[in-house]
Protein backbone atom coordinates (compact mmCIF):
# COMPACT_ATOMS: atom_id res chain seq x y z
CA UNK A 1 0.00 0.00 0.00
CA UNK A 2 1.37 3.43 -0.79
CA UNK A 3 1.64 6.18 1.79
CA UNK A 4 -0.08 8.80 -0.34
CA UNK A 5 -3.65 8.51 0.89
CA UNK A 6 -5.10 7.22 4.14
CA UNK A 7 -5.05 3.46 4.29
CA UNK A 8 -8.80 3.14 4.82
CA UNK A 9 -9.42 5.18 1.67
CA UNK A 10 -7.16 2.83 -0.27
CA UNK A 11 -9.09 -0.16 1.08
CA UNK A 12 -12.35 1.42 -0.11
CA UNK A 13 -10.86 2.22 -3.52
CA UNK A 14 -9.66 -1.32 -3.95
CA UNK A 15 -13.16 -2.70 -3.35
CA UNK A 16 -14.56 -0.06 -5.73
CA UNK A 17 -12.09 -1.24 -8.33
CA UNK A 18 -13.27 -4.84 -7.94
CA UNK A 19 -16.90 -3.77 -8.31
CA UNK A 20 -16.08 -1.70 -11.41
CA UNK A 21 -14.11 -4.45 -13.15
CA UNK A 22 -16.68 -7.08 -12.24
CA UNK A 23 -14.42 -9.26 -10.11
CA UNK A 24 -16.88 -8.47 -7.34
CA UNK A 25 -20.43 -8.81 -8.66
CA UNK A 26 -23.52 -7.02 -7.42
CA UNK A 27 -25.34 -8.94 -4.68
CA UNK A 28 -22.13 -10.89 -4.03
CA UNK A 29 -20.58 -11.04 -0.55
CA UNK A 30 -17.75 -8.52 -0.11
CA UNK A 31 -14.58 -9.34 1.86
CA UNK A 32 -15.08 -9.03 5.63
CA UNK A 33 -13.18 -6.68 7.89
CA UNK A 34 -11.08 -9.54 9.19
CA UNK A 35 -10.35 -10.90 5.72
CA UNK A 36 -9.21 -7.46 4.57
CA UNK A 37 -7.14 -6.97 7.73
CA UNK A 38 -5.39 -10.32 7.35
CA UNK A 39 -4.81 -9.92 3.60
CA UNK A 40 -3.36 -6.41 3.86
CA UNK A 41 -1.81 -6.95 7.28
CA UNK A 42 -3.54 -3.95 8.77
CA UNK A 43 -5.50 -3.23 11.91
CA UNK A 44 -9.12 -4.46 11.57
CA UNK A 45 -10.35 -1.01 12.69
CA UNK A 46 -8.72 0.50 9.60
CA UNK A 47 -10.35 -2.09 7.34
CA UNK A 48 -13.72 -1.44 9.01
CA UNK A 49 -13.35 2.27 8.36
CA UNK A 50 -12.78 1.59 4.65
CA UNK A 51 -15.85 -0.64 4.49
CA UNK A 52 -17.97 1.95 6.30
CA UNK A 53 -16.99 4.52 3.71
CA UNK A 54 -18.64 2.30 1.07
CA UNK A 55 -21.67 1.56 3.23
CA UNK A 56 -22.23 5.31 3.70
CA UNK A 57 -22.21 5.75 -0.08
CA UNK A 58 -24.57 2.86 -0.68
CA UNK A 59 -21.98 0.73 -2.51
CA UNK A 60 -22.03 -1.99 0.14
CA UNK A 61 -24.99 -3.05 2.24
CA UNK A 62 -24.93 -4.92 5.51
CA UNK A 63 -27.05 -8.05 5.79
CA UNK A 64 -27.54 -8.95 9.39
CA UNK A 65 -25.67 -12.09 10.34
CA UNK A 66 -24.40 -12.64 6.80
CA UNK A 67 -21.89 -9.84 6.29
CA UNK A 68 -21.35 -7.14 3.71
CA UNK A 69 -22.76 -7.41 0.19
CA UNK A 70 -22.34 -5.37 -2.96
CA UNK A 71 -25.48 -3.28 -3.42
CA UNK A 72 -27.66 -3.63 -6.50
CA UNK A 73 -26.76 -0.86 -8.94
CA UNK A 74 -23.39 -0.29 -7.21
CA UNK A 75 -21.30 -0.55 -10.38
CA UNK A 76 -23.37 2.04 -12.25
CA UNK A 77 -23.34 4.35 -9.23
CA UNK A 78 -19.54 4.12 -9.07
CA UNK A 79 -19.21 4.79 -12.78
CA UNK A 80 -21.40 7.88 -12.41
CA UNK A 81 -19.27 9.10 -9.46
CA UNK A 82 -16.11 8.60 -11.45
CA UNK A 83 -17.50 10.42 -14.49
CA UNK A 84 -18.18 13.41 -12.28
CA UNK A 85 -14.64 13.32 -10.91
CA UNK A 86 -13.00 12.73 -14.28
CA UNK A 87 -12.23 16.39 -15.03
CA UNK A 88 -10.74 17.04 -11.58
CA UNK A 89 -8.68 13.87 -11.44
CA UNK A 90 -7.38 13.70 -15.00
CA UNK A 91 -7.93 16.91 -16.94
CA UNK A 92 -6.74 19.44 -14.36
CA UNK A 93 -3.33 17.77 -13.82
CA UNK A 94 -3.00 17.21 -17.57
CA UNK A 95 -3.58 20.91 -18.27
CA UNK A 96 -1.07 21.87 -15.57
CA UNK A 97 1.58 19.69 -17.23
CA UNK A 98 0.64 21.00 -20.68
CA UNK A 99 1.15 24.58 -19.55
CA UNK A 100 4.55 23.62 -18.13
CA UNK A 101 5.83 22.22 -21.38
CA UNK A 102 4.08 24.60 -23.74
CA UNK A 103 1.41 22.38 -25.28
CA UNK A 104 -1.63 24.20 -26.63
CA UNK A 105 -5.18 22.95 -26.25
CA UNK A 106 -5.10 22.19 -29.98
CA UNK A 107 -1.98 20.04 -29.47
CA UNK A 108 -3.69 18.17 -26.66
CA UNK A 109 -6.81 17.49 -28.69
CA UNK A 110 -4.64 16.22 -31.57
CA UNK A 111 -2.77 13.88 -29.22
CA UNK A 112 -6.01 12.75 -27.64
CA UNK A 113 -7.49 11.81 -31.04
CA UNK A 114 -4.38 9.81 -31.97
CA UNK A 115 -4.33 7.92 -28.69
CA UNK A 116 -8.07 7.29 -28.74
CA UNK A 117 -7.72 5.74 -32.18
CA UNK A 118 -4.84 3.53 -31.02
CA UNK A 119 -6.76 2.29 -28.01
CA UNK A 120 -9.96 1.74 -29.98
CA UNK A 121 -12.15 4.44 -28.42
CA UNK A 122 -14.12 6.03 -31.25
CA UNK A 123 -15.75 9.42 -31.37
CA UNK B 1 -9.98 8.36 21.85
CA UNK B 2 -9.45 4.86 20.68
CA UNK B 3 -11.77 4.40 17.73
CA UNK B 4 -14.19 2.21 19.65
CA UNK B 5 -16.74 2.67 22.32
CA UNK B 6 -15.55 -0.13 24.58
CA UNK B 7 -14.05 2.28 27.12
CA UNK B 8 -10.66 2.24 28.76
CA UNK B 9 -8.67 -0.83 29.73
CA UNK B 10 -5.88 1.10 31.43
CA UNK B 11 -5.86 4.48 33.12
CA UNK B 12 -2.62 6.08 34.27
CA UNK B 13 -3.04 9.26 36.32
CA UNK B 14 -0.25 11.66 37.25
CA UNK B 15 2.30 8.88 37.59
CA UNK B 16 5.84 9.83 38.47
CA UNK B 17 8.61 7.31 38.96
CA UNK B 18 11.99 8.30 40.31
CA UNK B 19 15.10 6.19 40.48
CA UNK B 20 18.04 7.41 42.58
CA UNK B 21 19.00 10.47 40.56
CA UNK B 22 16.70 10.29 37.59
CA UNK B 23 13.02 10.75 36.93
CA UNK B 24 11.97 7.96 34.57
CA UNK B 25 8.34 9.07 34.39
CA UNK B 26 7.32 12.66 35.01
CA UNK B 27 3.64 13.21 35.85
CA UNK B 28 2.34 10.86 33.16
CA UNK B 29 -1.40 10.77 32.48
CA UNK B 30 -2.51 8.47 29.67
CA UNK B 31 -5.16 5.86 28.97
CA UNK B 32 -5.34 2.82 26.71
CA UNK B 33 -8.69 1.95 25.13
CA UNK B 34 -10.13 -1.54 25.54
CA UNK B 35 -9.87 -4.07 22.70
CA UNK B 36 -7.46 -2.04 20.60
CA UNK B 37 -3.84 -2.49 19.55
CA UNK B 38 -1.74 0.38 20.87
CA UNK B 39 1.79 1.34 19.94
CA UNK B 40 3.98 2.64 22.77
CA UNK B 41 6.80 4.42 21.00
CA UNK B 42 9.86 6.31 22.11
CA UNK B 43 13.62 6.25 22.15
CA UNK B 44 15.65 3.98 24.36
CA UNK B 45 15.47 5.30 27.92
CA UNK B 46 12.31 7.32 27.20
CA UNK B 47 10.38 5.50 29.94
CA UNK B 48 8.49 2.84 27.94
CA UNK B 49 9.58 -0.14 30.04
CA UNK B 50 9.11 1.75 33.31
CA UNK B 51 5.55 2.69 32.31
CA UNK B 52 4.72 -0.90 31.34
CA UNK B 53 6.32 -2.24 34.50
CA UNK B 54 4.17 0.04 36.64
CA UNK B 55 0.94 -0.81 34.80
CA UNK B 56 1.71 -4.53 35.16
CA UNK B 57 2.45 -4.09 38.88
CA UNK B 58 6.10 -5.08 38.61
CA UNK B 59 7.09 -1.64 39.88
CA UNK B 60 5.41 0.82 42.23
CA UNK B 61 4.94 4.41 41.11
CA UNK B 62 6.63 7.06 43.26
CA UNK B 63 3.45 9.13 42.88
CA UNK B 64 0.14 8.78 41.07
CA UNK B 65 -2.36 5.99 40.35
CA UNK B 66 -2.79 3.22 37.85
CA UNK B 67 -5.99 1.33 37.14
CA UNK B 68 -6.50 -1.72 34.95
CA UNK B 69 -10.19 -2.45 34.35
CA UNK B 70 -10.99 0.02 37.11
CA UNK B 71 -8.79 -1.60 39.77
CA UNK B 72 -5.29 -1.00 41.07
CA UNK B 73 -3.21 -3.90 39.73
CA UNK B 74 -0.62 -3.91 42.51
CA UNK B 75 -1.04 -6.93 44.82
CA UNK B 76 -4.46 -7.50 43.23
CA UNK B 77 -5.21 -11.17 42.58
CA UNK B 78 -8.33 -10.29 40.61
CA UNK B 79 -6.59 -8.17 38.01
CA UNK B 80 -3.10 -9.63 37.71
CA UNK B 81 -4.17 -12.89 35.97
CA UNK B 82 -5.69 -10.74 33.24
CA UNK B 83 -2.36 -9.03 32.49
CA UNK B 84 0.48 -10.56 30.49
CA UNK B 85 3.79 -8.70 30.21
CA UNK B 86 6.31 -10.10 27.77
CA UNK B 87 9.70 -8.47 27.83
CA UNK B 88 12.90 -8.88 26.01
CA UNK B 89 15.00 -9.64 29.09
CA UNK B 90 12.54 -12.22 30.47
CA UNK B 91 14.28 -14.48 33.02
CA UNK B 92 13.70 -18.22 33.30
CA UNK B 93 14.83 -20.80 35.88
CA UNK B 94 18.30 -22.27 35.27
CA UNK B 95 17.28 -25.62 33.73
CA UNK B 96 13.94 -24.60 32.20
CA UNK B 97 12.97 -25.96 28.82
CA UNK B 98 10.47 -24.16 26.58
CA UNK B 99 7.71 -26.57 27.65
CA UNK B 100 8.26 -25.63 31.30
CA UNK B 101 7.82 -21.96 30.49
CA UNK B 102 4.64 -22.74 28.52
CA UNK B 103 3.28 -24.91 31.35
CA UNK B 104 3.88 -22.11 33.85
CA UNK B 105 2.10 -19.67 31.55
CA UNK B 106 -0.80 -22.13 31.05
CA UNK B 107 -1.20 -22.28 34.85
CA UNK B 108 -1.02 -18.52 35.24
CA UNK B 109 -3.45 -17.46 32.52
CA UNK B 110 -7.02 -18.72 32.56
CA UNK B 111 -7.55 -18.14 28.83
CA UNK B 112 -4.38 -19.99 27.78
CA UNK B 113 -4.97 -21.93 24.54
CA UNK B 114 -2.76 -25.02 24.10
CA UNK B 115 -3.87 -25.63 20.50
CA UNK B 116 -2.84 -22.12 19.56
CA UNK B 117 0.41 -22.45 21.54
CA UNK B 118 1.33 -25.70 19.79
CA UNK B 119 0.64 -24.19 16.41
CA UNK B 120 2.90 -21.26 17.26
CA UNK B 121 5.61 -23.60 18.61
CA UNK B 122 5.60 -25.33 15.21
CA UNK B 123 5.43 -22.03 13.29
CA UNK B 124 8.39 -20.54 15.13
CA UNK B 125 10.25 -23.90 15.24
CA UNK B 126 10.98 -23.66 18.96
CA UNK B 127 13.50 -26.37 19.94
CA UNK B 128 12.03 -28.84 22.45
CA UNK B 129 15.19 -30.12 24.07
CA UNK B 130 17.28 -26.99 24.43
CA UNK B 131 17.36 -25.17 27.78
CA UNK B 132 16.00 -21.66 27.35
CA UNK B 133 19.24 -20.31 28.79
CA UNK B 134 21.16 -21.93 25.92
CA UNK B 135 18.81 -20.77 23.20
CA UNK B 136 19.71 -18.16 20.58
CA UNK B 137 18.26 -14.69 21.00
CA UNK B 138 15.72 -15.39 18.27
CA UNK B 139 14.57 -18.64 19.90
CA UNK B 140 14.21 -16.93 23.29
CA UNK B 141 12.19 -14.18 21.65
CA UNK B 142 9.96 -16.81 20.04
CA UNK B 143 9.25 -18.40 23.44
CA UNK B 144 8.31 -15.00 24.86
CA UNK B 145 6.09 -14.11 21.89
CA UNK B 146 4.26 -17.45 22.09
CA UNK B 147 3.53 -16.88 25.77
CA UNK B 148 2.23 -13.39 24.98
CA UNK B 149 -0.11 -14.63 22.25
CA UNK B 150 -1.32 -17.98 23.61
CA UNK B 151 -2.05 -16.54 27.07
CA UNK B 152 -4.96 -14.60 25.47
CA UNK B 153 -4.71 -12.28 28.46
CA UNK B 154 -7.19 -9.42 28.40
CA UNK B 155 -4.29 -6.97 28.43
CA UNK B 156 -1.03 -8.02 26.82
CA UNK B 157 2.16 -5.99 26.74
CA UNK B 158 4.96 -6.77 24.33
CA UNK B 159 8.10 -4.88 25.32
CA UNK B 160 10.12 -5.39 22.14
CA UNK B 161 10.49 -9.14 22.62
CA UNK B 162 10.34 -9.50 18.85
CA UNK B 163 13.56 -7.51 18.52
CA UNK B 164 15.44 -10.78 18.62
CA UNK B 165 13.35 -12.21 15.78
CA UNK B 166 14.58 -12.00 12.20
CA UNK B 167 12.44 -10.32 9.52
CA UNK B 168 10.65 -13.55 8.55
CA UNK B 169 9.79 -14.45 12.15
CA UNK B 170 8.69 -10.88 12.90
CA UNK B 171 6.26 -11.01 9.97
CA UNK B 172 4.95 -14.30 11.31
CA UNK B 173 4.44 -12.65 14.69
CA UNK B 174 2.56 -9.68 13.18
CA UNK B 175 0.36 -12.02 11.11
CA UNK B 176 -0.52 -14.27 14.06
CA UNK B 177 -1.14 -11.24 16.26
CA UNK B 178 -3.62 -9.73 13.78
CA UNK B 179 -5.38 -13.05 13.13
CA UNK B 180 -5.78 -13.81 16.80
CA UNK B 181 -6.80 -10.24 17.64
CA UNK B 182 -9.52 -10.44 14.98
CA UNK B 183 -10.81 -13.73 16.39
CA UNK B 184 -10.38 -12.76 20.07
CA UNK B 185 -10.41 -8.97 20.43
CA UNK B 186 -8.43 -7.79 23.44
CA UNK B 187 -6.06 -5.03 24.46
CA UNK B 188 -2.48 -5.07 23.20
CA UNK B 189 0.31 -2.61 23.87
CA UNK B 190 3.35 -3.02 21.63
CA UNK B 191 6.49 -1.10 22.34
CA UNK B 192 8.86 -0.87 19.44
CA UNK B 193 11.27 1.37 17.72
CA UNK B 194 10.63 -0.38 14.40
CA UNK B 195 7.88 2.16 13.89
CA UNK B 196 7.11 1.70 10.20
CA UNK B 197 6.85 -2.06 10.71
CA UNK B 198 4.01 -1.72 13.19
CA UNK B 199 2.40 1.45 11.81
CA UNK B 200 -0.40 -0.45 10.05
CA UNK B 201 -1.02 -2.83 12.94
CA UNK B 202 -1.74 -0.27 15.60
CA UNK B 203 -4.83 1.80 16.09
CA UNK B 204 -3.40 4.33 18.54
CA UNK B 205 0.00 5.79 19.19
CA UNK B 206 1.40 6.88 22.53
CA UNK B 207 4.75 8.60 22.15
CA UNK B 208 6.86 9.00 25.25
CA UNK B 209 10.05 11.00 25.54
CA UNK B 210 12.10 11.95 28.56
CA UNK B 211 9.44 10.43 30.81
CA UNK B 212 6.65 12.58 29.38
CA UNK B 213 3.84 11.84 26.95
CA UNK B 214 4.43 13.75 23.71
CA UNK B 215 1.56 12.31 21.73
CA UNK B 216 -1.53 10.17 22.32
CA UNK B 217 -3.65 9.86 19.18
CA UNK B 218 -5.30 7.50 16.69
CA UNK B 219 -2.83 6.66 13.92
CA UNK B 220 -5.24 7.89 11.24
CA UNK B 221 -5.38 11.35 12.82
CA UNK B 222 -1.60 11.59 12.79
CA UNK B 223 -1.62 11.77 9.02
CA UNK B 224 -2.84 15.33 9.33
CA UNK B 225 -0.28 16.29 11.92
CA UNK B 226 2.40 17.28 9.44
CA UNK B 227 3.06 17.47 5.74
CA UNK B 228 6.22 17.72 3.65
CA UNK B 229 6.42 20.25 0.84
CA UNK B 230 8.95 19.85 -1.93
CA UNK B 231 9.85 22.35 -4.66
CA UNK B 232 11.53 25.67 -5.31
CA UNK B 233 13.08 27.01 -2.12
CA UNK B 234 11.83 30.59 -2.58
CA UNK B 235 8.24 29.43 -3.15
CA UNK B 236 8.41 27.15 -0.11
CA UNK B 237 9.84 29.94 2.03
CA UNK B 238 6.94 32.17 0.99
CA UNK B 239 4.40 29.46 1.70
CA UNK B 240 5.76 28.37 5.07
CA UNK B 241 6.12 31.87 6.57
CA UNK B 242 4.40 31.86 9.93
CA UNK B 243 4.06 28.07 10.10
CA UNK B 244 5.92 25.84 12.50
CA UNK B 245 8.68 24.09 10.61
CA UNK B 246 9.66 20.66 11.87
CA UNK B 247 12.42 19.97 9.42
CA UNK B 248 14.14 21.62 6.50
CA UNK B 249 16.58 20.41 3.86
CA UNK B 250 17.81 22.15 0.74
CA UNK B 251 19.72 21.13 -2.35
CA UNK B 252 20.61 24.09 -4.55
CA UNK B 253 17.34 25.93 -5.18
CA UNK B 254 15.21 22.95 -4.17
CA UNK B 255 13.91 22.59 -0.65
CA UNK B 256 12.10 19.90 1.30
CA UNK B 257 10.30 21.31 4.31
CA UNK B 258 8.09 19.54 6.82
CA UNK B 259 5.54 21.76 8.54
CA UNK B 260 3.26 21.03 11.47
CA UNK B 261 -0.49 21.01 11.01
CA UNK B 262 -2.89 20.13 8.21
CA UNK B 263 -3.27 22.37 5.17
CA UNK B 264 -6.58 24.09 4.54
CA UNK B 265 -8.28 23.78 1.16
CA UNK B 266 -7.07 27.29 0.29
CA UNK B 267 -3.51 26.38 1.26
CA UNK B 268 -3.61 23.26 -0.88
CA UNK B 269 -4.80 25.43 -3.76
CA UNK B 270 -1.88 27.80 -3.13
CA UNK B 271 0.54 24.86 -3.14
CA UNK B 272 -0.70 23.89 -6.60
CA UNK B 273 -0.42 27.47 -7.86
CA UNK B 274 3.15 27.66 -6.62
CA UNK B 275 3.79 24.33 -8.36
CA UNK B 276 4.97 22.64 -5.16
CA UNK B 277 4.60 18.95 -4.35
CA UNK B 278 3.02 17.63 -1.18
CA UNK B 279 4.31 14.43 0.36
CA UNK B 280 2.82 12.56 3.28
CA UNK B 281 4.94 12.20 6.40
CA UNK B 282 5.37 8.58 7.49
CA UNK B 283 4.67 7.70 11.10
CA UNK B 284 8.38 7.02 11.60
CA UNK B 285 9.36 10.43 10.22
CA UNK B 286 6.71 12.20 12.29
CA UNK B 287 7.84 10.49 15.48
CA UNK B 288 11.48 11.37 14.78
CA UNK B 289 10.62 15.00 14.04
CA UNK B 290 8.39 15.44 17.10
CA UNK B 291 10.95 13.81 19.38
CA UNK B 292 13.74 15.97 17.97
CA UNK B 293 11.65 19.08 18.46
CA UNK B 294 10.84 18.17 22.07
CA UNK B 295 14.52 17.61 22.80
CA UNK B 296 15.42 20.97 21.26
CA UNK B 297 12.79 22.70 23.42
CA UNK B 298 14.07 21.00 26.55
CA UNK B 299 17.61 22.09 25.77
CA UNK B 300 16.38 25.65 25.26
CA UNK B 301 14.57 25.53 28.63
CA UNK B 302 17.72 24.43 30.40
CA UNK B 303 19.77 27.15 28.78
CA UNK B 304 17.41 30.05 29.44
Amino acid sequence: MDEGRPLFVQIAEEIEGSVLDGSLQEEERAPSTNELAAFHRINPATAAKGINLLVDRGILVKRRGLGMFVAAGAAERLREERRQQFADHYLTPMLAEARHIGLSVENIIQLLRERAQQSGIHE
Amino acid sequence: MSGNTAGQAIEVRSVTRRYKNTTALDDVTVSFGKDAIHGLLGRNGAGKTTLMSIITAQLWPSEGQVEVFGQTPHENEQVLPKICFVREDQRYPEDALAKHAFKAAADAYENWDWDFANRLIADFKVPQKTKIKKMSRGQKSAVAVIIGLASRAEVTFFDEPYMGLDAVARQLFYDRLLEDYAAHPRTFVLSSHLIDEIAHLIENVVLIDGGRILLDEPVEDLRDRAVTIVGRADAIAEFTTGREILHEETMGRIARTTVLGALTEAEQQRVRELDLDLQPVSLQQLIVRLTTRANAENTAEVQS
